[in-house]
């Protein structure tokens, strides 16, 4: 609000409000570690009449990741803000906030309701900032609100299922009403209905048609906020539906709702992966990436075991970081050069050397290469699909990752074996922010990004090797016990 | 087959109507009919809340002052409809910013109609 009166504290009240729920989220996760639980009760009901909010160890290592990686894109984005939306600043920093506030949201609720009102909060604003792109936003936006506003629907109705046969809508209480439930009907479609509708806003394969057009056209400074986090509130929901809701079992023996995310989910990695090769512009290949790797976290959802469901967190975690500093490596290159193709990579390499820097670390995470963070969920995964006798998963995991490699790599070789004149020769279709050339037949080469776009984007690098040297200690302190604690709430 | 039918009317109200609103969103070109879709889509989810909560013989849960244990049996149950009342909300907000879309859409594009503005935006 503040920014209509005066842009320039826009992006101030906005940096300080997520780092205070940055702050929150670690706080959180550190009173939590050793088993403690936060609970709040809205209005002071206590549940099951009145709405719960619950966070426990995965919901509070769930939302560090998620409002640090949104401090770090607010930051890294700040400039192409400024000159995007010169006149109308203080909306988008209202609209990142909205969708961080659904996202926290989602992630701390207890209350099946709730959520779905979270989940509507954050995809509102979301539609509404992938409409500022420009006319291909445009329409990008508006399939995305259609397509995701069908989500919540099924999500809502699902609930209403679960709702009418055991007659709350507080999580804990419906899962120990459901044990008695089990054979009927109604729950079964209830079980159908919200997997559907989180599904979709999780861009699950075939139900992910609206991913790739809402992060190549949505500007620059949205996509690297949106583009970790969003689809991952709704995965990490998917989780607590697979623990904390349905009884254990239900989902893989009676309604066979794993074994189909496990098979959509490797579907949907060889499928994005495949498409992420062919492609020519480089947010569309990571947006089609991005649909490989949610296929990952659901097969890992899917299988239903610990060390799955342990792999999926982590890879949440992973491709928040490795996404953001993509993207962000993405809103670098455009604010220097005025370009998002593969081609206007060309000898990046010289000309923005940190910045291509943090982006093979990145790449080489996203591959899975040890010690770097990607190969840690990778092998998990790999290891929970052997242990379920599903060598699939691994063949899937390990086809991917050389499919990952292949399309990462051509940015490798453009950035630094490229030739000089392969990038005078192609057209500039979109305005440059940082040069002060003009347009002409042979640009200078692009100067490195500049520091406070710099600074998150090797931040997340660094992230990226940190947690994978870390992520003993990560599934030990924090992942198991914090799953064993939501099995047993 | 009418008992049956007319003894689940309810259910059957809400998948027909689900079915007609997906149908608008997929199978119509232009984008109106899309939203009208969706709003359809939307409004059979809170009818099928709102007819779950009917129960046979039922009272309005509305209680005078004072009153004493009640029996929950005779009156219906009010939950579903608070929660529609939240769910009109966000069906009204989405539909809200959906005609915004719609508006700077058609002074881009001047047309409304899907096919019209694929083209549009090929040249």
């Amino acid at each position: 609000m503040l920014g209509f009166w005066r842009p320039g504290l826009a992006f101030s009240v906005a940096l300080a409000g997520v780092v205070i729920a940055t702050g929150a989220a670690a706080l959180s996760l550190a009173y939590t570690l050793d088993g403690h639980q936060l609970h709040y009760y809205l209005g002071g009901w206590p549940p099951p009449l009145g709405i719960e909010y619950l966070v426990d160890t995965v919901a509070a290592f769930a939302a560090t990741v998620v409002t640090g990686v949104a401090l770090l894109a607010l930051i890294g984005t700040r400039r192409t803000a400024l000159a995007e939306f010169p006149d109308r600043l203080g909306l988008f920093y209202t609209l990142a906030l909205l969708i961080l506030t659904g996202i926290t949201g989602m992630i701390v609720t207890h209350d099946l309701f709730n959520l779905y009102i979270f989940m509507e909060i954050g995809s509102l604003a979301t539609y509404a900032l992938v409409f500022m792109g420009g006319p291909r936003g445009m329409i990008a936006g508006f399939r995305y609100l259609v397509l995701g506003s069908i989500g919540g629907g099924f999500y809502l109705l699902g609930v209403g299922f679960l709702y009418f046969t055991t007659g709350s809508l507080n999580m804990a209480d419906v899962s120990s009403l459901l044990v008695q439930q089990q054979e009927s009907r109604a729950v079964l479609a209830g079980a159908v209905f919200i997997f559907t509708g989180l599904g979709l806003k999780m861009a699950l394969f075939p139900l992910h048609l609206w991913l790739p057009d809402a992060y190549t056209y949505a500007p620059s400074s949205v996509n690297a906020l949106i583009a970790p986090i969003m689809t991952k509130a709704a995965a990490i929901a998917l989780l607590r539906m697979f623990l904390s809701v349905f009884p254990p079992g239900y989902l893989t023996d009676v309604v066979p709702v794993g074994s189909v995310m496990v098979i959509l989910g490797l579907v949907g990695m060889v499928v994005g992966s495949l498409a992420a090769v062919s492609q020519s512009d480089y947010r569309r290949m990571l947006a089609h990436s991005s649909v490989g790797q949610l296929g990952l976290i659901a097969v890992g959802i899917g299988l239903a075991t610990p060390l799955g469901f342990a792999a999926a967190l982590l890879h949440i975690m992973n491709h928040a970081i490795m996404k953001g500093c993509l993207f962000l490596v993405a809103t670098s290159v455009r604010f220097r050069t005025g370009r998002t193709d593969l081609d206007g990579m060309t000898n990046l390499g010289r000309s923005m050397p940190v910045t291509l820097g943090a982006f093979s670390v990145a790449a080489l995470s996203m591959v899975g290469v040890p010690p770097l963070a990607g190969f840690f969920s990778k092998l998990y995964l790999a290891q929970a699909g052997i242990g379920e006798g599903n060598w699939l998963v691994a063949l899937v995991v390990l086809a991917s990752s050389l499919l990952t490699a292949a399309y990462l790599f051509r940015v490798v070789e453009r950035a630094y074996l490229g030739n000089e004149h392969d990038s005078a020769a192609l057209h500039h279709d979109m305005p440059a922010y940082g040069s002060t050339v003009g347009a002409a037949a042979a640009t200078p080469a692009p100067r490195e990004a500049p520091l406070d776009m710099l600074l998150p984007t090797v931040l997340l690098a660094a992230a990226a090797l940190g947690v994978g040297v870390a992520n003993a200690a990560i599934l030990a302190y924090v992942l198991e016990p914090g799953l064993l604690a939501w099995t047993n709430p | 087959m009418i008992d049956e039918i007319a003894a689940r009317f309810p259910f059957w109200a809400t998948a027909i109507l689900l079915v007609v609103g997906l149908y608008g969103m997929m199978g119509k070109r232009s984008l109106i009919k899309k939203i009208i879709g969706l709003n359809v889509f939307q409004s059979a989810i809170i009818l099928f809340f709102i007819g779950q909560s009917m129960k046979a013989g039922a009272d309005v849960p509305i209680l005078p002052g004072g009153a004493g244990p009640v029996d929950p049996d005779q009156y219906m149950n009010p939950l579903p409809h608070v929660l529609m009342l939240t769910a009109i909300v966000v069906s009204a907000a989405v539909l809200g910013v959906a005609m915004a879309f719609l508006v700077t859409i058609y002074q881009k594009f001047h047309s409304l109609d899907e096919n019209e503005i694929l083209e549009e935006m090929q040249r």
